[in-house]
């Protein structure tokens, strides 16, 4: 068994990985290393609760120091790997500042850093994008003195922040290229609801948007321009047009990737026996049972993704087959969603949207596939144990929302 | 700083300080007590920080929300008339000396 071990990436999966070798008995050296100078913290209420005001630096930490301590956990922060040499039975790593860390084998947990808009501006001061706490506090710090807010993505991170905007009292526009929101993650149904329920809470969205640039004036942003002409008053813009896994170490250690991932199987193991990797920069064998390779980024999968690696690093194979899950709260609105709705042939709606609260299950040939329960936890709730069951629901009998959808679980 | 007390599924108590404002669940996960998993960290949005709130300060921490009511029900341990998701509960002087069992099952 490997004796020591290295983690590069201090994010949720890496968190996730550090706990669960120690939770599962390892008894050898562990060691993290993470890019920014904190301790891993959660990351999803930096678009919501922290701007809310209602989380801070230190609520959001994962552990405390003594956890730390107590586990034998060793925190490299503020450090980043600049080099590794392998060997054929682990290597050594060397940091930025000049550490040189020996391991027998090592996890990539590095996660994925946002997609950058390259466009005329780009490089004003107000451009803002939300992926780690300095990116928070970046936005947060602007926050008071910003009235008119303009969001260029109009998935999850862009509406949650549009969401806590309108409710602040701000001019808030969210800028979508495609024809509807969060295109990628859910059924024209849910995207409308969502389109409808942010304008009628103050935001004005704009579909099939074309942004030409930013305009400025002393080197900060002052609005956005299309490419019909118009420009849209920014105090601030926030990006929010999806993510890019890091792979600088993966391709450094010359792992297979796939689609711009780390590709890993079904153990989290890398094309290199020594490595192991998981999290929002994987890409692994759907989950599911279903064809082909997926890409989730989601606390959900950092987390079961890092158990798995934590397992195959100890020596104890045991394949990833959680059920993927997501949430994303936008405002009073919570969406949760269960199972991956790719491929799917029919949906069916449970309950009202117009009463800000429904279901919509996603079928293939006949079988449930996903849902997304908007401000529906029950039904979510049952989602979950159905699929993860490997069951399904009746169509038919699933869009009477008088009848509790737990109640209707068949094999 | 207020105290909270764990009573896990074995029996065994832990007793901790909580920050004024962290969540019971945070307060659990940042030191390690097992049991509770809160895998979406504290958002309502998983109930795998499901406890039971000692009888005694059932009315002083109050109900649980629709929504976290709705979650409760679909938990995977049966619910108690006491039961609460823990990332809901934000420590505070008021709730000095508070006792939770942690529910056996949470995935």
């Amino acid at each position: 068994m490997a004796e020591r071990i290295l983690i590069v990436g201090a994010g949720q999966a890496g968190m996730q990985i550090a706990d669960s070798l120690r939770e599962n008995g390892f008894a050898g050296n562990v060691t993290m290393v993470g890019e920014e100078s904190v301790a891993p913290y959660q990351r999803p209420p930096l678009s919501k609760a922290y701007l809310y005001g209602e989380a801070d630096e230190e609520s959001l930490q994962f552990r405390n120091e003594k956890f730390y301590e107590d586990n034998n956990i060793d925190l490299i922060l503020g450090d980043a790997i600049t080099q590794i040499a392998l060997t054929g039975s682990g290597g050594v790593a060397t940091t930025a500042s000049g550490k040189s860390l020996a391991f027998d084998k090592m996890a990539l947990t590095p996660g994925s850093t946002p997609r950058k808009l390259d466009i005329p501006g780009s490089e004003l001061d107000g451009v803002l994008y939300m992926r780690n706490l300095a990116d928070a506090q970046g936005l947060k710090s602007r926050w008071s003195q910003s009235k008119n807010v303009v969001v260029i993505g109009g998935g999850f991170i862009g509406l949650e922040v549009a969401a806590v905007a309108a409710k602040a009292g701000k001019c808030v526009t969210v800028l979508e290229g495609g024809d509807r929101l969060m295109a990628r993650a859910v059924c024209p149904i849910t995207s409308e609801y969502f389109r409808a329920a942010h304008e009628r809470r103050g935001s004005r969205i704009i579909l099939n948007s074309r942004i030409a640039g930013f305009t400025g004036a002393n080197g900060k942003v002052a609005g956005v321009e299309l490419e019909d002409g118009s420009v849209i008053h920014a105090d601030i813009v926030m990006v929010g047009i999806g993510v890019l896994a890091r792979t600088e170490v993966a391709i450094a250690l010359g792992l297979e990737l796939s689609n711009g991932a780390i590709l890993v199987n079904e153990f989290a193991e890398t094309s290199n026996p020594l490595v192991v990797a998981a999290g929002d920069a994987v890409m692994l064998p759907n989950p599911t049972g279903a064809e082909g390779l997926v890409r989730l980024e989601s606390v959900q999968n950092a987390v079961d993704q890092a158990k798995v690696a934590a397992m195959s690093l100890m020596g104890k194979r045991d394949a990833y087959t959680a059920l993927p899950w997501f949430w994303s709260d936008q405002a009073d609105i919570k969406l949760q969603i269960a199972g991956l709705s790719t491929g799917y042939d029919q949906t069916v709606v449970r309950g009202t949207p117009d009463l800000d609260s429904f279901s919509v299950l996603y079928y293939k040939n006949g079988r449930l596939l996903a849902m997304d329960c908007i401000n529906s936890p029950s039904d979510f709730m049952a989602a979950r144990r159905c699929l993860s069951a490997g069951g399904t629901i009746d169509a038919v009998a699933a869009a009477d929302s008088s009848v509790p959808l737990k109640t209707l679980i068949g094999a | 700083m207020p105290q909270v007390t764990y009573i896990l599924p074995d029996g065994t108590e832990t007793t901790l300080e909580a920050r004024d404002g962290d969540s019971v669940m945070e307060t659990a996960k940042k030191n390690g007590i097992k049991g509770i998993v809160a895998e979406c960290g504290g958002a309502c949005s998983c109930a795998t920080c499901h406890v039971f709130v000692d009888e005694a300060f059932a009315e002083v921490v109050g109900r649980p929300s629709d929504l976290e009511d709705d979650m409760l029900d679909g938990a995977a341990c049966d619910r108690r008339p006491t039961s609460r998701l823990s990332c809901q509960i934000k420590m505070c002087a008021d709730f000095d000396g508070l006792r939770v069992e942690i529910a056996p099952k949470q995935v």
